[in-house]
C-alpha cells in the first residue's frame, strides 16, 4: 500500500477526483479536479504546486564527495560551482544510461542528488575507497515544485533570505519560510519558470499552507501528474522507464541507451577526467550513435483527414500517453525506423507532439516520418516532422 | 519607392481585419491594416480603464475561433493562450440557490436533478443531439456560401457538397436540424427540459447579440454556436484568452506582422477610392491617400457600402438590402473593478465556481420580460447578465487580490423610446445591472471600486460598429449564409472590383471566429491570381 507523503493532509483535502497514483511507493495525486485543464494551465499561466516528494534523494558528503559524484555523472563536477544545480544522466561502464536526475552542489563537499530509481548501492559501490558518505534522504526531505509564470512572485512573498531576482536558472539558494529553513532550486519538470522547494517533512504542511495562502492571489492551484506529464512532453523532457529503459532494468541489450541516444549528449563532458562509461561514450561520440532522440510534431491537417476518412471530427486524447507507437520512414510503411515513447496533444501549441528514438539519421531536424495512429480501430499512418525540443520554450524559463 | 503604395489594404484592425491581413501577407501581398483607434482589436480590446485593472471592454470570451486559422497563421508561436472556462453557474431569482454545471459530469447531473430528475436524465441525450448538429454546422463555417438561385456550376457543386454532407445525417438528426433552424431557443430546449434555470440558461445562448427574445423563432440556431467547440475535442478554442480578447488581437497583430503586414493605428479611413468601377485605394480621415489594387473592409455592411463608398455607384438592390440589413444594437456591457473576490449568496467562498460563467438567467420568463422592455424601446429593468470574472482565470487582469468583473448585459436598445441615451440613463442602466448582481452577490455594492457602463451608443462611438451591434448584424436566418449581408453579395465581393468584405457582417457571422476575415481574404486572393 502506497504511503502518504508529508503533504498528504493537504493534497488529500483538495483531491476531489480521488485519482491517486503510486509513485515509487507514495500516494501521488494524478489529478485534483475532475479535469486536468485548469491544473495544466496553472503551470503555463499562473502557478502550480506539485508534490514531488517521491523522487529518490541522496546526499553525498565528505572530503571526497566531489570526486565520488564526478565519477558517477557524465557532467564535469570540477566546474560545478557551489549553488549550482546540474541536470545529468549517469551510466554503467558500457556507457548505457542507468538513471537521470539533478545534482545540487550545496557546499564544496556536499551534494544532493535526485533520481527516479533507488541508486544508493550504485553510488556507494562507485565510491568504494573514497572518503565520502552516501545517505538516502528520501524520507527526510519533502519536495514541492512550484511551477509557472507567477511562481517567482509568490516565492518573493513567502520565502525570506533569498534574492529571487538573482537566483538563476539551475541554481539554488537557502532561505526561510515562517521561521523554518528551506532550500530552493530553480529547477523543474515543466519547461516553465519554476522552482523546487526542499524542506524537512515536519515543515511540509506549513510550507504548503503558506504557499496556498499567499499564492491564492496569484491563481495558484495544486497540479497532479496528469498535467505535469503534458508539460514535460512539451518541454521535451524524458522519463525513465517510459522514454528509455535503465541499463539496470534492461533484460536485453537492445533496450539500453546511451546519453546520446536519449537527447542527453550535451550533458556528456568529453573534457573531464575519468568517469564511469567514459571510454565507451568517447568511442560512440566518434563513431556515431545507432539511435537519435527526436521531437516529433504530427501534421494536424493530415491527422484531421485520417479522422475524416471515418467521418469523424479529429479526436485526440486530452491526456499524455506513455504507450509507444511505431514510426516509419516517410512513404515506406514497411520500414520501421523507431518509436514515439511519450506523446500528447499540446493545449498551448495546439499541436499533437511526441518524443521518441529513431534510427540515425532519421532523427535529424526537418526529417519527415510517418507515425502510426489508430482511428476507429484501424491502423493508419500520419505524416509528421522532426522538430527541435523543447517544443514549448518560453523566455521566462531562464529570465 | 512610393511608401503609400500597397498590394492590399485592410480597413479596420479588429480580429477579422487582422486575420485577413495575416492571410494576405502570407500570400506575399504587401499589406497595410488601417485602424482608427490607438490600438488594434476593434471590439476585441483589453484596456486598463482603471489603474491596474484590465477590462475586456466589449467582447469577453473566445468562442469559435477557427482551428485552421490558428494553424495557418501559427498563432501559438505568437502567444495564443486560450484558458479554460468550463463551468456555468445560474443563480435562482432570489440568489439563494444556484444550478452549477462544470466538467464534473455526474456532479453536474446531480445538480440538475435537484431542480428536475427528468432533466438530469435528458441532459446526455441533449448533448448527443447537439454534437451531431454542431458537426453538421461546423462544415458550414468553413465554406463560401453557395448561391442557390444561380446555375453557376461552382454554386451547384457547393450545394451538392452541402446536401451530401447533410444527408450524412440520419433522418432523426435532419429533423432536429430543421427544428434548430426554425424554432425558438426556448421551444427547442423545452423538447428536452422542464426546469427553469437550465432552460433559461441554455436558451440564453440563443439570444446573445440579437434583438430577439428566447421565444422568438430562429434563436435556436444561435444556441448551437455554443456547442461547436465540443466538436474540436482537445483542440477546442472556447475559453478566455490570456489578457482578454485584446490579448488575442495582439496575437493576431503579431502573427500578421510576422507575415510582413504593416499595421497603422490612429488611421481612420474616410473613403474608399473608386474609379471606373474599381478601387484604387483609400483616403484617410487626415486626407492622406494610400493606394492599393485590393481593399478589404472588415467594417460592418452599412459602413462598407453606405459610408466608405458612394452608394450611388452601387446597384439599387444592394443599397436597399444593406439599408434594411438589421443591425439593431441590443446589448450593453458593464465592467467592474472589485476590491476583492465577490462571494455568491448561494455558494459562499472563493473557488473554481467563480472561474466560469455566471449567468443571470433564473427562468425563461425573466429573459423574455427583459426582452419585452427592449421591444418597446427601454433597457431591461431586470436584464439578462452573463458574468465572468477574468481575474479569477488570468491573474494578470487585476492587481493580486483584486478582481475585474465583466458583465455582458441584454437588453439595451440602441434607440430608446424616450429619446437619446443620456449620462443619467446610462447610469440608471448600470444601476439596474448592479441590482441584478446584488441578489446573487450580496456584497457586490461594497466592493466596487470603479464601474464602466457601455450602451450600444457607446459601443458605436468607440468601435464604430453601426448601432453597436456586436455581430455587425443580427444572426437570424434571414441574414445568414447566402443572405449575409445581402442576396447575391454573400461571397465577400462587392460590385466594385478589388473591393471586398471581410467582417462579421458576412458569412458565417459574428463572434470571435475569424472565419469572415479568412474567407474574405482567400476570395480576394483567388481573384487576384
Amino acid at each position: 500500500m502506497p504511503l502518504p507523503t508529508p503533504f498528504h493532509s493537504r493534497t488529500s483535502a483538495v483531491c476531489d477526483s480521488y485519482e491517486w497514483r503510486n509513485w515509487s511507493g507514495f500516494l501521488s495525486a494524478g489529478i485534483y479536479e475532475m479535469s486536468h485543464d485548469r491544473e495544466y494551465y496553472a503551470i503555463r499561466n499562473s502557478a502550480a504546486l506539485i508534490d514531488v516528494t517521491p523522487l529518490f534523494k541522496y546526499e553525498v558528503s565528505g572530503p571526497d564527495a566531489a570526486r565520488l559524484v564526478d565519477r558517477v555523472i557524465t557532467r564535469d563536477v570540477t566546474r560545478q560551482r557551489v549553488g549550482q544545480v546540474y541536470y545529468t544522466p549517469w551510466c554503467d561502464s558500457r556507457g548505457k544510461v542507468i538513471d537521470d536526475g539533478t545534482v545540487s552542489r550545496l557546499d564544496t563537499n556536499h551534494f544532493r542528488i535526485t533520481s527516479a530509481d533507488p541508486s544508493g548501492r550504485w553510488f556507494q559501490d562507485v565510491g568504494y575507497g573514497l572518503n565520502a558518505t552516501v545517505t538516502n534522504v528520501t524520507a527526510d526531505l519533502a519536495a514541492l515544485a512550484i511551477q509557472g509564470p507567477r511562481s517567482r512572485a509568490i516565492l518573493k512573498e513567502v520565502v525570506g533570505g533569498i534574492d529571487f531576482d538573482q537566483l538563476k536558472y539551475f541554481h539554488l539558494a537557502q532561505g526561510t519560510v515562517d521561521g523554518f529553513p528551506i532550500t530552493v532550486t530553480r529547477t523543474g519538470y515543466t519547461g516553465d519558470l519554476g522552482y523546487e522547494l526542499w524542506v524537512q517533512p515536519e515543515y511540509a504542511e506549513r510550507l504548503w499552507d503558506c504557499l496556498v495562502d499567499r499564492g491564492a492571489r496569484h491563481g495558484i492551484l495544486p497540479a497532479g501528474i496528469i498535467a505535469l506529464d503534458i508539460a514535460r512532453v512539451e518541454a521535451g523532457l524524458i522519463m525513465l522507464a517510459v522514454d528509455y529503459v535503465s541499463s539496470d532494468h534492461a533484460v536485453i541489450e537492445s533496450q539500453k541507451s546511451s546519453p546520446y541516444e536519449i537527447g542527453l549528449g550535451w550533458a556528456v563532458s568529453p573534457s573531464k577526467g575519468g568517469f564511469i562509461g567514459r571510454q565507451a561514450l568517447m568511442t560512440e561520440r566518434e563513431k556515431g550513435s545507432t539511435w537519435g532522440f527526436a521531437g516529433i510534431q504530427y501534421d494536424w491537417n493530415a491527422l484531421e483527414k485520417l479522422f475524416a476518412e471515418e467521418d469523424l471530427p479529429p479526436h485526440v486524447a486530452g491526456r499524455a500517453s506513455r504507450s509507444a507507437v511505431p514510426v516509419y520512414e516517410a512513404g515506406n510503411p514497411g520500414h520501421q525506423i523507431g518509436q514515439i515513447t511519450s506523446h500528447t496533444f499540446s493545449p498551448i501549441m495546439k499541436q499533437y507532439i511526441g518524443i521518441g528514438t529513431l534510427l540515425n539519421p532519421h532523427a535529424q531536424i526537418g526529417n519527415r516520418v510517418d507515425v502510426e495512429v489508430t482511428v476507429e480501430f484501424k491502423r493508419k499512418l500520419c505524416p509528421a516532422i522532426i522538430v527541435p525540443t523543447p517544443f514549448f520554450d518560453p523566455p521566462r524559463k531562464k529570465s | 519607392m512610393n511608401t503609400n503604395q500597397y498590394d492590399a489594404i485592410v480597413i479596420g484592425g479588429g480580429h477579422n481585419g487582422l486575420v485577413a491581413a495575416g492571410y494576405l501577407a502570407r500570400a506575399g501581398k504587401k499589406t497595410l491594416v488601417l485602424e482608427k483607434r490607438y490600438l488594434v482589436g476593434g471590439a476585441s480590446v483589453t484596456e486598463e480603464v482603471f489603474p491596474g485593472f484590465k477590462f475586456t471592454v466589449f467582447s469577453y470570451v473566445v468562442s469559435l475561433f477557427r482551428p485552421e486559422i490558428i494553424r495557418d497563421l501559427n498563432l501559438p508561436a505568437h502567444g495564443l493562450t486560450i484558458l479554460p472556462l468550463e463551468s456555468t453557474l445560474t443563480p435562482t431569482y432570489d440568489g439563494r440557490d444556484c444550478l452549477y454545471r462544470d466538467g464534473d459530469h455526474y456532479q453536474t447531473l446531480r445538480n440538475i436533478a435537484r431542480f428536475s430528475q427528468r432533466d438530469a436524465d435528458a441532459y446526455d441525450e441533449y448533448a448527443r443531439y447537439m454534437y451531431f448538429m454542431a458537426k453538421a454546422v461546423r462544415y458550414i463555417l468553413g465554406v463560401i456560401p453557395p448561391d442557390p438561385t444561380t446555375f453557376n456550376p461552382k454554386d451547384l457543386k457547393g450545394l451538392l457538397d452541402m446536401a451530401r454532407h447533410f444527408l450524412g445525417l440520419s433522418q432523426d438528426q435532419l429533423y432536429v436540424l430543421a427544428k434548430l433552424m426554425t424554432m425558438s431557443a426556448a421551444d427547442f430546449v423545452e423538447q428536452w427540459f422542464e426546469s427553469e434555470p437550465l432552460k433559461a440558461t441554455l436558451s440564453a445562448s440563443g439570444i446573445i447579440g440579437t434583438f430577439l427574445g428566447p421565444r422568438s423563432p430562429g434563436t435556436a440556431y444561435v444556441l448551437l454556436h455554443h456547442y461547436m467547440g465540443e466538436i474540436d475535442g482537445a483542440y477546442r478554442a472556447w475559453g478566455f484568452h490570456k489578457g482578454g480578447t485584446g490579448g488575442l488581437a495582439q496575437v493576431l497583430a503579431r502573427a500578421a506582422e510576422a507575415q510582413g503586414a504593416e499595421i497603422r493605428c490612429n488611421a481612420g479611413v474616410a473613403q474608399v477610392l473608386t474609379k471606373g468601377g474599381r478601387t484604387s485605394g483609400v483616403v484617410l480621415e487626415n486626407g492622406d491617400e494610400i493606394h492599393a489594387p485590393l481593399v478589404l473592409s472588415s467594417l460592418d455592411p452599412k459602413q462598407t457600402f453606405l459610408r466608405l463608398v458612394d452608394p450611388n455607384q452601387l446597384p439599387d438592390d444592394l443599397v436597399g438590402a444593406v439599408r434594411r440589413f438589421q443591425t439593431l444594437g441590443s446589448s450593453g456591457k458593464v465592467n467592474l473593478a472589485l476590491d476583492r473576490a465577490p462571494e455568491l449568496a448561494s455558494r459562499p467562498g472563493v473557488g473554481r465556481h467563480l472561474a466560469g460563467a455566471i449567468s443571470m438567467s433564473p427562468n425563461l420568463d425573466y429573459i423574455e420580460r427583459a426582452y419585452d422592455d427592449a421591444k418597446y424601446g427601454n433597457f431591461s429593468r431586470e436584464p439578462y447578465v452573463d458574468v465572468i470574472i477574468p481575474s479569477m482565470i488570468d491573474p494578470d487582469m487585476a492587481p493580486p487580490g483584486k478582481h475585474v468583473m465583466s458583465c455582458f448585459v441584454q437588453y439595451a436598445p440602441y434607440k430608446l423610446a424616450d429619446g437619446e441615451w443620456t449620462d443619467e440613463k446610462r447610469e440608471a442602466f448600470g444601476d439596474a445591472v448592479v441590482n441584478v448582481l446584488e441578489r446573487a452577490f450580496p456584497d457586490i455594492r461594497d466592493i466596487i471600486l470603479h464601474r464602466q457602463v457601455l450602451t450600444p451608443v457607446d459601443v458605436e462611438r468607440i468601435t464604430g460598429i453601426t448601432q453597436g451591434n456586436i455581430f455587425h448584424g443580427e444572426l437570424n436566418l434571414s441574414q445568414l449564409f447566402f443572405l449575409r449581408p445581402a442576396a447575391g453579395y454573400a461571397k465577400y465581393r462587392t460590385p466594385i472590383k478589388g473591393y471586398y468584405q471581410c467582417g462579421s457582417g458576412t458569412h458565417p457571422g459574428g463572434g470571435i471566429m475569424g472565419a469572415p476575415g479568412r474567407l474574405g481574404a482567400l476570395e480576394a486572393l483567388k481573384d487576384a491570381r
